[in-house]
């Protein structure tokens, strides 16, 4: 049992790390692209870019949500 | 042929892998100096050699089992995590809102911690270094066969790939041994901050082309532009994490003058 719960800490704390905030945010940010390509936007140049776009934007609201409640 | 691109692929491998290995250094050396040389370097040996299994199964799975464009959604979505984790530390450090990495004060610390731990023997070992370094060793390798198999896949040549993380270890290793101390000379702060400039940057790139996977075809999305848009991203979070800083800098304090620092610490 010890076993398992420290294979499971391990990797959380890889994946997730200190702040779980901003794998959210990446995960949210990727998800609204994968909803874009699942409706048909492929093949669109601008899907990349508002794709990026989208995750800068959860970058920012992460950090300063971060901010926010640690001051 | 070595150009400028080769160049820049075994600059970029080797500073972000450079600073993991300076990191399970630190640790591998407060066991070693604190517990139990022996433990700490069975922990690292058998980290590596683990590390060896994990990367032939990963690269075996990725390479027979996994379409390129699931390859590059799961590996850049992990390095966009990476990357943008070292990012916010770096922001919140330069606004002055987390203090500076110190590689002296993360051994004290872990120095501290060994000497706390109680004392348990397994196979003939310190089971705490065992532990601490293996866990230390394994977890900063995992994050350069991460580093290593996108920059490598992503410049089409994974040979220039492996040998900057492979310089950038032994480089490590020779500076750890010359010093046989933390390395605290290292600009830690300053290589995070550019190692997560490009973390996040190849990540993101990679991520948004691997949500090609679930297009019919399963074929990579296509960034307008193809490989400058590197570039772009790379600006455009250098650009946010400066205005960041700016926007979350804490003003400074006012000093506390002489006087006034005696007599409170007198009440």
């Amino acid at each position: 049992m010890a076993f398992v719960r420290g294979f499971f800490a391990f990797w959380y704390d890889f994946i997730i790390g200190d702040d779980w905030k901003i794998a959210l945010a990446v995960v949210l940010a990727l998800g609204a692209g994968a909803v874009a390509v699942l409706a048909g936007y492929a093949a669109s140049a601008l899907l990349a870019p508002l794709v990026a776009l989208a995750v800068l934007v959860a970058f920012t609201i992460a950090l300063v949500v971060d901010v926010r409640a640690s001051s | 042929m070595f150009t400028s691109a080769v160049a820049g692929l075994a600059v970029a491998t080797f500073a972000a892998s450079f600073v993991e290995f300076v990191e399970a250094l630190t640790i591998v050396l407060a066991m070693g100096m604190t517990r139990s040389w022996k433990s700490a370097w069975v922990g690292t040996v058998t980290a590596l050699l683990a590390l060896v299994v994990f990367t032939a199964a990963a690269g075996y799975a990725l390479a027979n089992w996994l379409p390129e464009s699931a390859l590059q959604l799961v590996v850049g979505t992990l390095l966009l995590i990476f990357g943008l984790q070292w990012l916010r530390k770096a922001v919140l450090r330069s606004s002055g809102r987390k203090a500076l990495h110190d590689e002296a004060e993360e051994f004290r610390e872990q120095t501290e911690a060994a000497r706390r731990a109680g004392r348990e023997s397994r196979f003939g070992l310190d089971w705490f270094a065992f532990v601490v370094s293996f866990k230390g060793v394994f977890l900063e390798g995992v994050e350069v066969v991460f580093i290593v198999i996108t920059f490598g896949l992503n410049a089409k040549n994974m040979p220039v790939a492996i040998i900057g993380a492979a310089a950038a270890g032994i480089v490590v290793l020779v500076i750890g041994a010359v010093a046989h101390g933390p390395l605290t000379r290292v600009p830690e702060n300053t290589l995070k901050y550019g190692v997560g400039l490009l973390l996040a940057s190849f990540g993101l790139y990679w991520a948004v082309e691997g949500l090609g996977i679930l297009t019919d075809g399963g074929n990579s999305i296509e960034w307008p532009g193809g490989d400058w848009m590197l570039l772009v991203l790379i600006a455009a979070w250098l650009l946010l994490s400066r205005a960041l800083i700016s926007a979350l800098r804490r003003p400074a304090r006012p000093a506390v003058t002489a006087p006034v620092a005696r007599a409170t610490e007198e009440v």
